[in-house]
């Protein structure tokens, strides 16, 4: 089903003020409610590629998968909903084709990328993500972290060893525990939310959160809601305002209607149809 | 690599690199740092050093341990730290190392199982993740009250809110400079200085509000709304929605961000308003 109607998407990236070169890597399709966005991580620009080959294989296998699939009913078999069975799939593919990518060339040896993936589908969006490029809620003026980073630093606050306050200090900010694409096969964390009208979900890679606090980001979004390719440049020009050390993409998903899934009988004929 | 100095009564007498996950110190002679003094327990504390980051742990010291005048069990050490044992201080340096390219901080590394135990035979080089994850200073996180934010709102149909809609009080005296964010880690950026925001027509004519908060959205939503962002640069205006653009000194704005200047007059929903700096 098209979800045009229903969602409002844009996406901003930016090098930031430090970097010459752009690892980060975003890409949308709002009419099957797909956004993607890596950041990239390997010498030269290895980075890039990576990043780039996920959102690339992602966006286009999930297209002709979405154009196949017509529901997301929960697989009997292994209890999956079928979207974060495509997600999980796409997501090895991806994995498969940056890693044989790195072991072929030695330009790219030891690249690898984060990522974070959001399908929206009746009513509700199902999330994968690797690494520590984020997902936010923004409902009711209320802003909440969606994923937890798969990074050293999480792992330290999760045992306990430091505090969130302390990880603002912390020098160990950029070492990730999962990455796509650095070995053979990786296990994306995947879960399902429900998205309701009204709702802005940001997806943003490091640069943002860690050069804009928690704070100004919500701020921004609450302000600016109504604009969203403002509030998309606003967050960019805060990071680099900030300083801007890394890379920073940002991509806003605004959802404007209900968009359930047509069932019943009459749905399926039309389904077959098409 | 950090290290830490150990003195006493200020005169330096020996340097260690924390080059090892764990860092004993105590008066035995197996502690890697060994402080032959009485009033230091035989195991006395441990560093515990996970790549750039290092952490102090009392081990139950009969004397116990100080960092910076406070009694510590278990603390995160930050650079320039000073651990007390008895009369004996140990200084933590913890200096980013300068050779490295700028282009080089904070990238993103990926941390593979087995990586933190290279990084233990000190001898053995860097490893590929100690060598390029730099330390450096963090940028002090915007440290800004929320909910402090006062709003003049209810200037006729005209309304103000400073960031949070839902914090709009009925007050409408200026932000305590509390409320102001911190200033933005650039190196060399002037002081900012301080918009203000004055009502020129309407019920509300002379009110002032001063522009404290890195946002302030101006109008009444889905009719007219323009925000004025606070940045290192100085103040821009910029369009937000509503058929109606901003006006600024006479001429309409586009849906760009415009600077705004001193004693620039903006004009949104009817209402005309003076933007100042305040000296």
């Amino acid at each position: 089903m098209n979800l045009e109607q229903a969602l409002q998407i844009v996406s901003e990236t930016d090098p930031g003020m430090v970097r010459s070169h752009n690892e980060d890597s975003v890409a949308s399709d709002v009419s099957r409610g797909l956004v993607v966005l890596a950041d990239g991580m390997g010498g030269y620009n290895a980075g890039e590629v990576a990043s780039g080959m996920a959102t690339t294989v992602i966006v286009t296998e999930m297209q002709n998968a979405l154009d196949r699939h017509v529901s997301f009913d929960v697989d009997p078999k292994t209890g999956q909903s079928q979207a974060q069975k495509l997600l999980r799939d796409h997501i090895a593919k991806a994995n498969t084709s940056i890693y044989q990518a790195s072991q072929s060339q030695p330009q790219y040896a030891g690249m690898g990328t984060t990522l974070v993936v959001a399908l929206f589908h009746d009513n509700k969006m199902t999330v994968a993500h690797i690494g520590d490029s984020r997902l936010y809620r923004m409902r009711a003026e209320d802003l909440k972290q969606i994923t937890k980073d798969h990074s050293l630093l999480q792992e330290q606050i999760d045992s306990g060893l430091i505090t969130p306050e302390q990880a603002k200090l912390s020098a160990n900010k950029n070492l990730v525990t999962r990455a796509l694409g650095i070995d053979p096969a990786v296990e994306p964390e995947i879960h399902d939310y429900a998205a309701l009208p009204g709702d802005i979900y940001l997806l943003c890679s490091d640069g943002l959160c860690d050069m804009v606090s928690d704070e100004d980001i919500c701020m921004a979004l609450q302000t600016l809601g109504a604009n969203l390719k403002l509030c998309a440049q606003q967050l960019v020009q805060m990071a680099n305002d900030n300083g801007g050390r890394d890379n920073v993409s940002v991509i806003l998903i605004k959802v404007l209607h209900d968009y359930a899934a047509p069932h019943g009988v009459l749905a399926k004929v039309f389904g077959w149809l098409k | 690599m950090a290290k830490l100095i150990l003195s006493m009564d200020g005169l330096i007498l020996k340097e260690y690199t924390l080059a090892k996950e764990r860092t004993t110190i105590g008066r035995k002679p197996q502690n890697d740092i060994q402080i032959d003094n009485l009033a230091v327990s035989g195991e006395h504390a441990v560093v515990v050093s996970i790549l750039n980051d290092s952490f102090l742990e009392d081990l139950g010291s009969t004397n116990g341990t100080l960092v910076n005048g406070q009694q510590v069990k278990k603390h995160f050490l930050q650079n320039n730290d000073v651990i007390e044992l008895g009369k004996y201080k140990l200084k933590y340096v913890h200096e980013p190392a300068g050779q490295v390219k700028a282009a080089d901080f904070e990238k993103t590394m990926v941390l593979r199982p087995g990586a933190m135990k290279a990084t233990q035979p000190p001898a053995a080089g860097p490893t590929p993740v100690a060598a390029v994850t730099v330390p450096m200073g963090t940028p002090p996180a915007a440290a800004h009250a929320p909910g402090a934010a006062p709003a003049a709102r209810g200037f006729g149909d005209t309304q103000v809110n400073q960031g949070a809609p839902a914090s709009a009080a009925a007050a409408a005296s200026p932000a305590p400079a509390v409320a102001a964010p911190a200033a933005p880690p650039k190196p060399a950026a002037p002081a900012p200085r301080v918009g203000v925001l004055q009502i020129l027509t309407g019920g509300n004519a002379g009110k002032e509000l001063a522009l404290v908060k890195p946002l302030t959205t101006l109008g009444k939503p889905g009719i007219q709304v323009a925000v004025i962002t606070r940045r290192p640069q100085g103040y821009f205006i910029t369009h937000v929605e509503g058929a109606h653009f901003p006006v600024l000194n006479g001429k309409t704005l586009d849906s760009h961000a415009h600077p705004l200047a001193d004693h620039d007059v903006i004009e949104l929903a009817g209402v005309k308003m003076e933007f100042f700096f305040k000296t």
